[in-house]
Parts: C-alpha cells; structure tokens; sequence
C-alpha cells in the first residue's frame, strides 16, 4: 500500500498509471440493464456504472459486460476501471462482495487522500445492483 | 516534446544566471560582512546586484531588503508592518484571491488579535475600489493586494489602489512576485509602500527573493541576528542567490514579454478554436499577466488532464480539489464565481521566455485530443 505522509507528494503506482491511460472498460454502454451513478460534481467525482446482466447455465445472474463513465482524478477514474475488471465475469451474489480493498488491492495502492475513490467504485457497483434488482421486481 | 508549462510555479534557470551563480559559489565565495578582500569582493557585486533591482522598480538601493524568497517577503511586510503599527491600529485589509504567504499569514495574524478584511472580487478577478474605500476604517494600518494574480493573471490597478491608500493614510503592500519583470513597476509613481518579489520566477534561482520597503516605513524583522540587510534581515548574505536574482532581472527584455503576450494569445485562441466549452478565467488582453493562461474545460477534471498532458510531456498545474491536500478546489477560481466543478476542470499554462511557437502548438493539439478523450468517458457530458 502506497501511504503518503502529510503534506507530502502523493505519488500513483504503475497499475494505476497504467489503467488511467489505457481504461479497458471506459465506455458508455448501450442498452444496459442497469446503471449505478454515484458522487456529485461539486465534490469533483461522478462515477457511473453500467450493466449488462445474463444468466449462466446454472440459471445465476451473471455480470456479462460492465462499463463506466467517470468525471473525476487519475485514481477515480483507474478505480473504476479496476472494479469493472474485477466484477466481470462475476455473479451478483460474488459481485456484491467486492469491497474498496479488493479495488486498493487491484490498483496496487492508492495514496491516502485519494481512498474515497476506492469507496466510490464499491458504492456505484452496489447501486448499479440495486436499480437491477428493483427493476426487476 | 516535452513542454514546460508551469513557469508560474517555477522557471528554468538562465544559463547567464548559472554562470554568475557559479562564479560566486567557487571563486568570489567570501562573506560580506567581512573586512578583508575575499568580504570586500563579494559584498561589492551585492552592492551592484542591489542597484540593478531598484532601478527595475524605481527605487533606491537601501530600500531593497534580500529575503529568502516570496514567501519570505510577504511574512516580512505583513507581520513587519502589524507589529510596528499596532499602537495606531489592528486592522489589516487584503484579497480573497492572495497568494497562500499572505492569505495564511493573515489568518495567523488574526489569531494574535488582528483583524482582516478580506475583499472579494468580481469575474475577472478585479477589487472594487469602492469596496476598498469603505472597508478602510481609522484602525486600518495595512491594505496587501495582489499584483497579478498567479493562478488567473488579473493585474489590479496599482495606482488606483495606492492613491487610495495613500489619502486614507494606510500604508500599501502588494505581492509582486508573479508580475515582476513583465508588468513595468515603478514604486514611485505608483505610490507603493511595500512591495515582494521572487528570484525563481524569472529564471534566477530559488532560495531568493526581495522586499521594497520605502524609506521611512518602520518594519520588525522576523529574524534577529547579526544586523544584515539594514538590521531587518539578518543571517549571512546569499551572495550566489542575490547575485544570481540581478542577472536575471538584467536579461529579461522587453521583448520577451511581447512574445509572451503573443504565444499566451495564441494558445488561448488556439484551444478555444479547437476545443468547445473551454472558458477562459481571468481577464483578456492588457490587463492579463504576460505569461498566464487559465482554461476551464467543462465535463472533466483538472488532475486527469494534467496527468496526461504530462504523459504527452506538456507540464501545467491545476486547480482542481483531487490534486491538493485539502481536496478543496482554488479558492481563487471560487473567488471569480466558477462553480466548483468548473474550478475542478481548470487547467493553469504559465509561460516563459523560452517558450516557443511549436511548443504552443503542439500543447493546443494534445489538449484537443485529450479533451475528446476523457469527454468521452465523462458521464456529465451528454
């Protein structure tokens, strides 16, 4: 973990780096099943989630394809891009288990000040799930 | 490519500069103060560096103090002149939109029993004299406004300013240090009292920096020691820095500032020409600082922009919360009105006298494809 004293340079690591520049899921998606928007503006981070859902041959909802839009710094937008790797594939029962530390753990660190966007990469997945569940009900 | 950008945070140094440097780091090494020739040679290029940044502001030798810098400047004029002056008042007047040396030092001062009005300003960065005339009070024994503001480049009407001060009979300090050399100052005809400026933002080194403090303003040093600098600034002479300071002040012409105004234009125009929703904050023409361009791209934020502007080897900085410590944006850019998502996606391009028209061109190109880029993932774009 990359932990950055006070008042000293916070500094990313190269997975972070390395997303940032080339996000593999950075895309508004058509047509998805849900969309989990999490942040404001104001605050300088919005990350919004979209959702492709499916099921798999033992008939569990599955996360067929994710993607994201993100207004914000170099760490929100690579903590969405690690979420999205990270809850492809998944089921949504395994999906709502992701926390902020996979995401941290994914990124190889982030520095201190910048863990809220971990936190908001968790939040936009869990409400991207939320609106899927409630629209199907 | 790689671009520099940030000249307002700091600026390469002069290779003129770095001679002189050089030459007092090894060979005319001595300390001023002493009394044989070693001391005697250095304090007499001290002397003349002394002499040559008075003339640039039209002030005598003896009213130059060398600091340690702007920071050191500016701590200097505004504890100096609170506690010289706090039989006759308590009230300081400055700007919502100071550099943090004068903001922060206000804050102190405040602490310790002083009051500070802080004047707002309006959307291009400018004081209302009116409110400058009625916030002064018969308590009032200070007005600090900034020269040309370092993050949006708005130059303040000096002469006004101290014509106002001088019939109140306040003194008056401004911080100087981003306009020094590119906006011609003359401390005589614009009536100014106190007035801080910097080595490193002009291509000398850092570590250096001056007060104009006119003669016959009292001020009580911050450090006391061995009586230097007239007894207001003691601790040994940095004789490279000082002399360093001087020659760039000596090389800085005219014309390198017209090309700055030129290539800032350039670059002004070419993004807004280029890139849609791009607003430029601070003022346009005469009244913008040489060297300052400060764009607000809407959609996106600063820190992302500057990342991969650096990824393209363009350097610039941001006023954006993500990249601060107190993840708050400017509160300058709050100052002039911009919302703070605005404020996020502000980009600040200082330039120099290096800077050159490929440069400018090759900046405008890669923010236009960045701009698309990261508008493309921005779920506020519609």
């Amino acid at each position: 973990m990359v932990r950055v004293k006070e008042g000293e340079k916070m500094s990313y690591s190269k997975e972070v780096m390395k997303r940032f520049k080339n996000p593999k899921f950075g895309e508004k998606m058509k047509n998805p099943d849900a969309i989990g928007e999490v942040g404001n503006a104001t605050c300088g981070d919005v990350m919004k989630i979209f959702l492709k859902i499916e099921k798999n041959k033992k008939g569990d909802e599955i996360i067929k394809d994710i993607s994201f839009q993100t207004f914000g710094c170099v760490a929100a937008i690579s903590s969405s891009d690690a979420l999205c790797e990270l809850a492809k594939g998944k089921t949504i029962k395994q999906a709502l288990k992701i926390t902020r530390n996979n995401i941290v753990k994914k990124l190889q660190g982030l520095p201190n000040l910048k863990f809220h966007c971990s936190v908001l990469g968790e939040k936009a997945l869990k409400t991207a799930i939320e609106n899927y569940k409630k629209k199907k009900k | 490519m790689k671009v520099y950008l940030d000249n307002g945070a700091t600026t390469q140094v002069a290779k003129e500069v770095a001679e002189v440097i050089d030459n007092m780091l090894t060979k005319n090494f001595g300390n001023p103060s002493s009394l044989h020739q070693f001391g005697e040679e250095a304090n007499e290029e001290i002397v003349k560096a002394r002499e040559t940044i008075a003339k640039k502001i039209n002030a005598n030798p003896s009213e130059i103090f060398f600091t340690s810098g702007g920071t050191e400047s500016d701590n200097l004029a505004i504890k100096g002149i609170a506690y010289a002056y706090m039989d006759k008042g308590k009230h300081i007047i400055t700007t919502e939109i100071e550099h943090p040396a004068i903001s922060k030092t206000c804050e102190h001062l405040e602490k310790c029993g002083f009051n500070v009005t802080y004047l707002s300003v309006d959307k291009e960065g400018f004081i209302s004299l009116e409110k400058l005339e009625n916030a002064i009070t018969d308590d009032t024994i200070l007005v600090s406004i900034i020269h040309a503001n370092n993050e949006i480049g708005t130059i303040q009407d000096m002469k006004a300013i101290s014509q106002l001060c001088k019939k109140k009979d306040v003194l008056f300090h401004t911080d100087a240090v981003q306009s020094f050399t590119k906006v011609p100052i003359d401390v005589k005809a614009m009536n100014i009292d106190l007035l801080s400026i910097s080595g490193h933002k002009i291509h000398g080194p850092k570590g250096i920096g001056a007060l104009f403090i006119r003669k016959g303003v009292k001020v009580i040093p911050l450090l006391h020691g061995g009586d230097q600098e007239g007894k207001i600034r003691s601790g040994t002479e940095n004789t490279p820095g000082i002399v360093g300071f001087a020659k760039a002040v000596e090389i800085i012409s005219e014309k390198d500032v017209k090309q700055m105004k030129e290539l800032r234009d350039r670059l002004i125009d070419g993004i807004q020409k280029s890139v849609v929703d791009a607003k430029l904050n601070g003022p346009k023409g005469d009244k913008r600082l040489a060297n300052n361009v400060n764009i607000s791209f809407k959609y996106i934020e600063g820190e992302s922009m500057l990342y991969h502007l650096d990824g393209k080897g363009v350097a610039v900085s941001t006023g954006s919360a993500c990249s601060s410590q107190s993840l708050s944006p400017s509160p300058v850019l709050i100052s002039i009105g911009l919302k703070p998502e605005d404020a996020h996606g502000s980009i600040r391009f200082t330039l120099s006298r290096y800077t050159t028209k490929e440069e400018i061109d090759y900046t405008i190109d890669s923010v236009k494809e960045i701009v698309e880029n990261l508008r493309k993932i921005s779920p506020l774009k519609k």
